[in-house]
């Protein structure tokens, strides 16, 4: 166990799947000399080679479809997409090809391809480079779509999806890529997919969170523990595959749920937890189910810390949720 | 394009030309080679070069008549044609190894059947039946053939070049002696991926031949509407590598080029572009209707460019390869291709679990419910 933030998790994670596996490459743009922009590939290209490690031309369709062309072939690729904003130039590649070759092929051809890609807001990086749009990707079949917020679960879990056999979309919740730490176990270290996190056991209100809006939701959480409002935080870890059981346990227990996440309301992933929960658990709710989202706009500039949910948003939405009945 | 141009191997002007021989007679062009000629192009064996080129070709021909003839009838769902392109999957395919890659277009399921794909296993996948190894997922002519390296393809346009391009670095890393090959058509060339894959390749200089099998016409829109460029091989320029244009109705100049091309890849020297000119003889697709967009009688020109009818044209002049031979060739292809079909129109549809394969590994929730719910929604009796 060593000490590391999320973003150091990661590299630990890439360093190790390359080290024991030769199969294993990384490619995207900057990531080699430069190390990435956010420093996630720091020193591989030195240890392991331009060959493994490749400076990508800017084009993100390139950057999956040549991942996917490896897979074909027998590698393991891990593609990065600088940032998730800018992954739609690849949505083709991920929507027509890399979830659609197992499928229609008769597995015959699985391309397994892990996209990383830091999301989310918070950075003060305007419309471009802060968005959350994971629902685009857990909405189409064929693709595990994994949030990590802990630095033991940022290694984990992209462990587990390099050496996974199916597509992954790996988001890094980059506003806690350096508050976020924590001890990291060494070496083969895996967190498997579809398994909920229980961060706090709590009675009263169910908050279901991922990425990023965990420490926020758990910072809220703390709060109202000292207000006697006992909520229970899950951290979903992966959309795709869902712990769909530890949703709608935590609700049978509790009778209550709030949803956090950033990015808008309409059709985003909480509708979907939402509708879980109405379909399986709709006879233990005791008070309307609440969502706490970004905004349904595009992500703003200067006002962005009123757009995405706050420790008090989060909070005054378990209050009132709690509150009602 | 005039008829003496499409062999030329640099790029003609843009000049708005008709694209088919203008002037009737419509009369098939030989090919234009003597028994010296085909000798020094085709080394020693040049007979059974021949033969194994009008056999490939003519497998093509006779597998698109019965086909087409099928869709009308309303027993497969769909037909893409590859009448007209024959020479250019025949002499490419011959020119390739077993390690090769092959990632393909809509209009080149032939070369998998050269490679090996069996005819029969292909017939169940156009009847998208419960032993097609894709359990009836793709419209017919998207087959999947691992074993002979043949990509599974999408019906979205250019996608596949870039897969090309990962494999071909693949390839090198591994020090593999082999190509991988990107076929796509003329409209191709204006998709995202023509530029992705092209750019990739030419910066790590893969060992990846794309061939663009230019039919002229990307459904209803003519090449001078999906660029301004003089060519579709000048691109290469822009992507640091050679392009040529070749006859590709002509299978003995396919089949060199394609030979030296892959033998310049395959020494390090980096990917290549090669524009394919030929004619779609039949329509886009079986939903597709040329009289509304091709200029009347463009089609009825453009067959005096028929590989096959070239071909052939070029064995009577030879004598070498008589037409009765030639018929009972076609008749023991079409008895092939007829028990093939036979064999797998009489198959089920694929099993109804097939549904909740394949997405994943291992299902994932909510399919996992959907699939133990299957038989409780689909059963039973309704109102």
């Amino acid at each position: 166990m060593t000490e590391a933030t999320l973003i150091q998790a990661v590299n630990k994670a890439l360093h190790h799947a390359m080290k024991v596996d030769p199969d294993v490459l990384c490619l995207g743009e900057d990531i080699g000399v430069n190390g990435g922009v956010f420093r996630a590939t720091e020193g591989l290209q030195k240890e392991f080679g331009e060959s493994r490690v490749l400076d990508t031309p800017l084009n993100e369709s390139g950057i999956v479809g040549m991942a996917v062309g490896m897979a074909l072939y027998g590698l393991k690729p891990v593609a990065e997409i600088q940032f998730l904003d800018f992954i739609y130039p690849a949505f083709d590649q991920i929507v027509s090809e890399l979830t659609k070759f197992r499928y229609r092929s008769g597995g015959q051809f699985p391309a397994h391809v892990v996209i990383r890609t830091p999301y989310g807001g918070g950075i003060r990086g305007g419309l471009y480079h802060s968005q959350s749009t994971e629902q685009l990707f857990a909405s189409t079949p064929g693709i595990k779509v994994v949030v990590p917020s802990t630095p033991a679960d940022a290694k984990g879990l992209l462990l587990t999806a390099i050496f996974d056999e199916d597509p992954v979309l790996f988001m890094e919740p980059k506003r806690i890529y350096r508050t976020a730490t924590g001890e990291v176990p060494e070496g083969d270290h895996r967190v498997p997919f579809g398994k909920a996190r229980i961060v706090r056991e709590g009675s009263d209100v169910s908050v279901f969170a991922y990425g990023s809006m965990v420490p926020t939701a758990f910072q809220a959480r703390q709060v109202l523990e000292k207000t006697g409002i006992h909520a229970e935080l899950v951290d979903l870890r992966t959309l795709v595959p869902l712990d769909v059981d530890a949703v709608v346990r935590s609700v049978e227990k509790t009778g209550r749920a709030v949803i956090v996440h950033e990015a808008p309301k309409f059709c985003g992933f909480g509708a979907e937890l939402a509708a879980i929960l109405a379909e399986k658990a709709l006879y233990s709710l005791k008070a309307p189910i609440v969502r706490v989202t970004g905004y349904d706009t595009p992500f703003p500039y200067t006002l962005e810390n009123l757009y995405l949910p706050s420790v008090d948003r989060i909070g005054r939405a378990i209050q009132r949720t709690v509150a009602a009945g | 394009m005039p008829p003496a141009e499409p062999s030329a191997p640099t790029a003609s002007p843009a000049d708005g030309a008709p694209r088919v021989p203008a002037v009737p007679p419509l009369e098939i062009v030989p090919l234009p080679y003597g028994k010296k000629e085909l000798s020094d192009r085709l080394g020693p064996p040049w007979e059974e070069r021949l033969h194994q080129m009008y056999r490939g070709m003519l497998l093509g021909r006779v597998l698109d008549t019965r086909m087409l003839g099928l869709q009308r009838q309303g027993r497969v769902g769909f037909y893409g044609p590859a009448t007209g392109q024959e020479a250019t999957s025949v002499g490419a395919a011959m020119c390739m190894s077993g390690q090769d890659w092959v990632f393909p277009g809509l209009r080149e399921q032939l070369i998998a059947l050269l490679r090996g794909l069996d005819l029969t296993l292909y017939a169940h996948h156009l009847f998208g039946n419960d032993l097609d190894t894709a359990r009836g997922r793709q419209m017919p002519c998207h087959p999947s053939a691992r074993e002979v390296r043949y990509a599974s393809m999408s019906s979205t346009i250019g996608t596949q070049i870039i897969h090309a391009v990962g494999t071909a670095y693949g390839i090198q890393l591994r020090k593999e002696p082999a190509v991988s090959w990107a076929f796509f058509g003329d409209g191709a060339t204006s998709a995202n991926d023509f530029h992705s894959g092209m750019n990739f390749a030419g910066v790590w200089k893969l060992p990846v031949l794309f061939v663009c099998t230019n039919n002229q016409w990307a459904i209803s829109v003519p090449n001078e509407k999906q660029t301004a460029a003089p060519s579709f091989a000048t691109k290469a320029d822009g992507y640091g590598f050679p392009g040529r244009r070749i006859d590709g109705t002509d299978v003995v100049e396919v089949f060199t080029t394609l030979s030296a091309a892959r033998a310049r890849v395959l020494s390090g020297a980096g990917p290549e572009l090669i524009e394919s000119v030929l004619y779609r003889l039949t329509p886009h697709s079986s939903s597709d209707d040329p009289s509304r967009y091709q200029p009347k009688g463009w089609m009825e020109k453009a067959k005096a460019y028929d590989p096959l009818g070239r071909f052939e044209a070029m064995l009577e002049k030879l004598g070498v390869f008589p037409a009765s031979e030639r018929e009972a060739l076609r008749a023991d292809l079409d008895a092939k291709v007829r028990t093939a079909i036979q064999e797998a129109e009489v198959m089920p549809p694929p099993r109804t679990d097939s549904l909740f394969e394949d997405t994943l590994k291992v299902p994932a929730w909510p399919l996992t419910e959907e699939r133990d719910s299957f038989d409780k929604e689909q059963g039973g009796n309704f109102p």
